[in-house]
């Protein structure tokens, strides 16, 4: 097998994003009721990595997630992005970080182009730009002519293309995409699919995929991490394009075992 | 309606009009049956009872006609949007923090609680004790009754606010202020005009009793002189200038409604 296995050696402070040791517990430590979600997990990004995250529903991958978007906190661990805590550094990752939810989440009193334009706001873009920028990515992700509707006169698919042109429009070095695509059907899933790989890859991003599709991990990923409740890490897998077919259906297969394992 | 190219054409003129008569016609009709059923009772019972209705429209015409007189139905109007602002003012301001901060919600949400099981009218002896200026008296009487109603609503509607779309908008690291302008006022904006709409009606009936005590002018001390004269069409004809008075203003804010809620997705089948 040459696709190389996880690279243990790289350094934490080059890393774009670092988990050391990261735990996280609903509810009060040790008392009824409570729940580790993720358990001493560890776990490097490399600069321009695209990473794929795989598991089964509720082993934890949305709480790694936020965690990462510095939404919650770890209950004990350290999470660095770019080296900094996104925690509590919070306002240290304006235009740095972009996210893709599982649902759109657009905002329902915007229009396409208005919540395209949400994160230049946060940036104090100069209004002229970002109505340009906004413009030039719905047009990309082929919304053209339906700048001014409002969600609500959208259909799902296309809604969720308007979130990832909100996420992309900030130009942020790092990406972290929960579930994007699941809720679409699987033509219009791959297609976006295909279009998230070009968009990062092009753009030069460091990208976070969480997925529970090995089929999705497989062609977003240039490594996959499959993840066992409480999260941690079960089978960490690296290749790329030279990876010829015979070992991504071997590297299928295996992520096929550990999941089922 | 989804495809922008595609937009049907915008109704002929001649629509519109139908349409609009057929809205007013709508909103007018259930006036039209009060007013005649007040008619047909003023052919049985005696004038001080149920005034001739034509007997009320001429006394409310010398009440818009007389500077004077109409003086008065703008003190009440002022004095009802000044109390209603005051509460809205400290009731957000409230609302903000309650909704922050767990142990301010815990001490103010019971003294709050407290505050509406207040009558208007001990507030009313409460302010003639305390404060000595009629106009403070007054503002001090419509805040301390709206302010409960207008904080619970504001919180309700911080509370209900999406936390999906809450921490999106998080996720861009906006400042305090952009987070306000650009999530929470337009989340909260639908509750806080019902709010108002709400309020708008308490304090219209409140404003009268806090007006009763000392108030030398407005539309409560009027219909006191009223009561005094034992003249029922004066009675009516005042009260009809506070209720034109909330009319006016829920057809404003149900305008404001329409116009600024156009993005809400509409279900064609009613509830
Ligand atoms: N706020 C919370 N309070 C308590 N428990 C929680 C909370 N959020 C998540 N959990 C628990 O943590 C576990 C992991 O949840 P998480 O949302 O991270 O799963 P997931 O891997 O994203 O699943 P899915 O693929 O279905 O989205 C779940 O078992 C859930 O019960
Ligand atoms: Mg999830």
């Amino acid at each position: 097998m040459t696709a190389a296995l996880a690279s243990e050696n790289l350094a934490s402070a080059d890393a774009a994003i670092h988990l050391g040791n990261v735990s996280k517990v609903f509810g009060k430590e040790g008392a009824d009721g409570s729940y580790r979600a993720v358990d001493r997990l560890n776990l490097d990004v490399a600069r321009g990595q695209m990473l794929a995250i795989l598991g089964k529903t509720g082993c934890g991958k949305s709480t790694i997630f936020n965690m990462i978007a510095g939404l919650t906190e770890p209950t004990s661990g350290t999470v660095r992005v770019s080296g900094k805590n996104p925690f509590s550094d919070f306002d240290a990752f304006r235009g740095k970080m972009a996210i893709v939810f599982q649902s759109d989440r657009l905002l329902p009193w915007r229009t396409a182009i208005q919540n395209v334009q949400l994160g230049l706001e946060m940036l104090d873009a100069p209004p002229a730009d970002r109505k340009d920028t906004a413009r030039q990515w719905l047009i990309k992700l082929g919304l053209g002519g339906h700048e001014d509707d409002f969600p609500h006169a959208l259909s799902g698919g296309m809604r969720q293309r308007v979130s990832i042109a909100r996420a992309f429009a900030t130009n942020a070095d790092i990406l972290l995409c929960d579930e994007p695509f699941s809720a679409l059907d699987e033509s219009t899933a791959g297609k976006l699919r295909a279009e998230f790989v070009r968009l990062v890859k092009e753009n030069g991003k460091t990208a976070v995929f969480i997925t529970h599709s090995i089929s999705e991990a497989l062609e977003i990923g240039d490594r996959i991490v499959v993840l066992k409740r409480p999260a941690m890490i079960a089978y960490d897998v690296s290749f790329n394009t030279d990876t010829s077919a015979e070992e991504r259906t071997l590297i299928r297969g295996r992520i096929g075992e550990v999941l089922a394992a | 309606m989804t495809d922008t190219t595609h937009r049907s054409a915008s109704p002929s003129v001649a629509d519109v009009m139908l349409s609009a008569i057929k809205n007013v016609g709508t909103s007018v009709f259930p006036f039209v049956v009060v007013i005649l059923l007040w008619q047909f009772a003023s052919l049985f019972f005696p004038r001080f009872l149920f005034p001739s209705l034509i007997d009320v429209f001429w006394r409310c015409l010398d009440i818009f006609s007389s500077g004077a007189m109409f003086g008065d139905v703008m003190a009440t109007v002022l004095r009802i949007l000044a109390g209603l602002t005051g509460a809205f003012i400290v009731g957000g301001l409230l609302g903000l923090v309650m909704a922050r901060s767990k142990m301010i919600d815990n001490f103010l949400s019971p003294m709050l609680t407290l505050f509406q099981g207040i009558p208007a009218l001990s507030w009313v002896v409460f302010a003639i004790i305390w404060f000595h200026g009629v106009e403070f008296r007054i503002f001090f009487i419509m805040v301390m009754t709206t302010l409960p109603a207008f904080t619970f609503q504001v919180i309700g509607a911080l509370r209900g606010m999406s936390k999906d779309l809450t921490e999106m908008v998080f996720s861009f690291r906006p400042t305090r202020m952009k987070l306000f302008r650009v999530m929470i006022a337009p989340a909260i904006l639908p509750d806080i005009l019902t709010a108002w709409k709400v309020n708008l009606g308490n304090a219209a009936r409140v404003v009268v009793v806090a007006e009763l005590v000392g108030a030398t002018g407005g539309v409560g001390y009027q219909l006191l002189q009223q009561q005094q004269l034992f003249d029922m069409a004066g009675a009516l004809a005042w009260t009809l200038q506070l209720v034109f008075f909330v009319l006016l203003v829920q057809g404003a804010l149900t305008l404001i409604e329409t116009t600024a809620f156009r993005y809400r997705a509409v279900s064609e089948r009613a509830l």
